[in-house]
C-alpha cells in the first residue's frame, strides 16, 4: 500500500530543478506530485511518478544522491474538512506527520495526500478504520 | 647503512657535510659569495651543529638562478634534467650526474623495500612521466630491486583500471588523492576489490591524513605507506615509510636535516614541530645547503620496531604556503581533512574557500553528501553539517561555515589535489 517516494539531494544553485526534471523528461518518467523543502544553501526535492524505479535509476546514473522512501497517500472528494478529519484521526493515535503535500486529480474531482508519518502500518491500519480513502500505488502510478 | 649507530651516522655526516660545503664553495659562484658575505668558509665547519651559521637556499635562489646557475660540475657531467610544475614562476631546474642516479635509484630502492615491495611485485606507476621527478625516480628504484614496473604514467582512469585488473598489479604509486579518486571510480564501473591484487600503495607528492590512508586502504585492501621528497633536493627518497609506518625514516647518510621556527629561522630541538630544511651531503649536480622545504614536520629519534636507526619524520602536517591564518588562528588543511574522513555519510572530497567578509576572514568547507539515507528528514542535513560544524570547531578553535554540495561536484584531480580557494587577496 505504500507509494514510493524520490528524494533527491539539491544544492540551491540557479537550473538545478531544470536539469532534474529534464533527466527525468528525457526517460519517459512522468511526475505525479512534487515538493520541495529548502534552506540557503541546499534542499530535499520530492517526488512521486508513475516509474520509481526508473527514476531512481536515472537519476542515480546522473550522480544525484537519490533515495527511495515509503509514503502513503490519502484521497477524498474535494470538500472542505476533509483533510482535517484524517489528520485528526492520525494525531489520536499519536502518528506524527513529518511533512505533507498534495495534488488534484487529472479531472479535479480527487485531491491527494501524500503523508510521510511515523509509522506507517500503524497511520494505514487507523487510517482505514476511520474510513479515509488509502490510494493504491498503482492508482497513482497509473494516473 | 639502514642500522647505523647515531655516533656512526653523525660521523658520515660531518664527513659529507664538509665535502659538500668545499664542493659548493669552490664550484657554485652564487654559494662562493654567500658563504664569504656569511663567514662561513668550509673550513670553519668543524661539528654537525656548525651548519647552523650557514645561510638558508630557498626556492627563489633556485629561481633567481633559473635554468643552471646553481650547478657545481660542468654540463658535461650532468646527465638527467628534472624541474619543478613551475605553477608560480619559472620552473626550478635540477640535473643529476650519474652518480646522482645511482644514488637516487639506490634511496628508492631502500624506500619501496622497506614498504615492503620485491621482485614479484608488480608496479604500476601513475604518476605523471615527464619534468616531474615522481615517476622517474620510482621507476629506477623499483626496477633496481627487481620488480616489474608498468610506466602508465597518470590519467585515463579506466585504462588505469584495466591495467591494474589485467596485469595483476601488486604496488600502487600515486598521489593518495588519485589512489582515492580511482577506488571511487572502481566502484562504479562495477569492479570488485577481489579483482585486483594490489597490496602495497606507495604514496607521496602530496600530504595525506592517517584518516585518508585508512579509507585507501579499506577501498583497496593494501597497506598504503607515505614517502617524502621534494625535486630541488632530489624527487621521493628523501624518506619514506616503512611497514610499521611510525614516521617516514630518513636517508641520513645523504641528507642532513634540520626543523627550524619558520618565522625566526632558529634550529628547533628534537619533538618539536618545525620547517625541514635540508643540506644534500652527497649531491654532485646541484648540491643544496640549507634547503628550506616549507613543509611542516616533527623529528623522531626513537627506535623503529623494524631495525632501523635511521631518524624518522611525522608526515608532513602542512606546508608552510598552506598554512591558513584565519582570523590569526593556524589552520593546516591535513587538520580539516582528519575530521571529515571521520564523518560518514559524505565523500572523501573537500574543499576549502577563505573569504573576507568586512575585517572577518571566513572558512567555508565544501563537502559531497553521498548517503541517501540522510534524505529522508530534512532535519538529517541540518544535524549532519551541524555535526561537521562541531568537530571542525573542536579541533580548529574556529567555527566554519559548512556546505552540503551534491556528489561529484568538487573538482577531481589526477595529480596533486587543489583544495584551498584562497579568495582573500582578490
Amino acid at each position: 500500500m505504500f507509494i514510493k517516494q524520490i528524494s533527491i539531494f539539491v544544492e540551491n544553485q540557479p537550473g538545478r530543478l531544470a536539469e532534474i526534471t529534464g533527466i527525468l523528461g528525457q526517460n519517459g518518467v512522468d511526475i505525479r506530485a512534487v515538493s520541495i523543502a529548502d534552506t540557503t544553501d541546499f534542499g530535499i526535492l520530492r517526488i512521486v511518478v508513475d516509474n520509481p524505479k526508473k527514476a531512481y535509476e536515472v537519476l542515480k546514473e546522473a550522480d544525484f544522491t537519490v533515495t527511495l522512501t515509503d509514503v502513503i497517500a490519502i484521497g477524498f472528494e474535494d470538500r472542505p474538512g476533509g483533510l482535517a478529519e484524517a489528520l485528526n484521526v492520525l494525531e489520536s493515535q499519536k502518528i506524527s506527520v513529518e511533512y505533507m503535500y498534495a495534488f488534484i486529480s487529472r479531472e479535479g474531482k480527487t485531491a491527494y495526500v501524500i503523508l510521510r508519518v511515523s509509522s506507517n502500518e500503524d497511520a494505514i491500519r487507523i487510517l482505514q478504520e476511520k474510513n479515509v480513502r488509502v490510494v493504491a500505488p498503482e492508482e497513482i502510478y497509473n494516473m | 647503512m639502514e642500522t647505523m649507530s647515531r655516533k656512526q651516522t653523525e660521523e658520515l655526516q660531518l664527513e659529507h657535510l664538509k665535502q659538500v660545503v668545499s664542493h659548493c664553495y669552490n664550484n657554485v659562484p652564487f654559494y662562493h659569495q654567500r658563504l664569504d658575505e656569511a663567514g662561513v668558509t668550509p673550513e670553519k665547519i668543524k661539528t654537525l651543529s656548525d651548519v647552523q651559521y650557514i645561510p638558508f637556499t630557498t626556492k627563489e635562489d633556485i629561481r633567481d638562478n633559473y635554468p643552471y646557475g646553481l650547478f657545481a660540475v660542468p654540463m658535461k657531467k650532468i646527465v638527467r634534467i628534472h624541474a619543478s610544475s613551475g605553477t608560480t614562476g619559472k620552473p626550478t631546474v635540477v640535473g643529476y650526474t650519474r652518480k646522482d642516479l645511482d644514488t637516487w635509484s639506490e634511496l628508492i630502492a631502500r624506500l619501496v623495500t622497506a614498504a615492503g615491495c620485491t621482485e614479484e611485485d608488480v608496479a604500476q606507476i601513475c604518476f605523471g612521466y615527464g619534468l616531474f621527478t615522481g615517476a622517474l625516480g620510482l621507476h629506477y628504484g623499483l626496477e633496481k630491486i627487481g620488480a616489474a614496473v608498468v610506466p602508465i604514467s597518470s590519467g585515463n582512469t579506466k585504462k588505469q583500471l584495466m591495467v591494474m585488473k589485467d596485469f595483476g598489479t601488486t604496488t600502487i604509486i600515486s598521489t593518495p588523492s588519485y589512489a582515492l579518486y580511482m577506488g571511487e571510480q572502481a566502484r562504479e564501473l562495477g569492479y570488485k576489490k577481489e579483482d585486483f591484487k594490489l597490496r602495497i600503495g606507495l604514496f607521496g607528492s602530496e600530504g595525506s591524513s592517517v584518516e585518508m590512508r585508512s579509507q585507501i586502504e579499506e577501498l583497496w585492501g593494501l597497506l598504503a605507506t607515505d614517502n617524502y621528497g621534494l625535486s630541488e633536493v632530489m624527487g621521493p627518497g628523501v624518506s619514506g615509510d616503512c611497514h610499521l609506518r611510525e614516521g617516514m625514516h630518513i636517508a641520513e647518510d645523504h641528507f642532513l636535516t634540520e626543523l627550524i621556527d619558520p618565522k625566526t629561522g632558529t634550529v628547533l630541538p628534537v619533538g618539536e614541530t618545525g620547517e625541514l630544511v635540508i643540506t644534500t651531503l652527497t649531491k654532485e649536480g646541484i648540491p643544496l645547503l640549507r634547503y628550506r622545504t616549507k613543509d611542516i614536520t616533527r623529528f623522531n629519534t626513537e627506535p623503529c620496531g623494524c631495525g632501523r636507526t635511521s631518524m624518522r619524520m611525522d608526515k608532513i602536517k602542512g606546508r608552510t604556503d598552506d598554512m591558513l591564518k584565519i582570523r590569526g588562528v593556524n589552520v593546516f588543511p591535513t587538520q580539516i581533512e582528519s575530521v571529515l574522513m571521520n564523518i560518514e555519510k559524505i565523500g572523501p572530497h573537500y574543499e576549502l574557500i577563505v573569504r573576507r567578509d568586512g575585517y572577518m576572514d571566513t572558512l567555508e568547507v565544501k563537502v559531497e553528501v553521498i548517503d541517501g539515507s540522510l534524505l529522508e528528514r530534512y532535519r538529517e542535513l541540518e544535524r549532519l553539517q551541524a555535526d561537521i560544524r562541531e568537530n571542525l570547531k573542536s579541533v580548529l578553535g574556529i567555527i566554519c561555515k559548512v556546505t552540503l554540495a551534491e556528489p561529484k561536484s568538487i573538482t577531481r584531480y589526477e595529480g596533486k589535489a587543489k583544495r584551498i580557494v584562497d579568495l582573500r587577496n582578490q
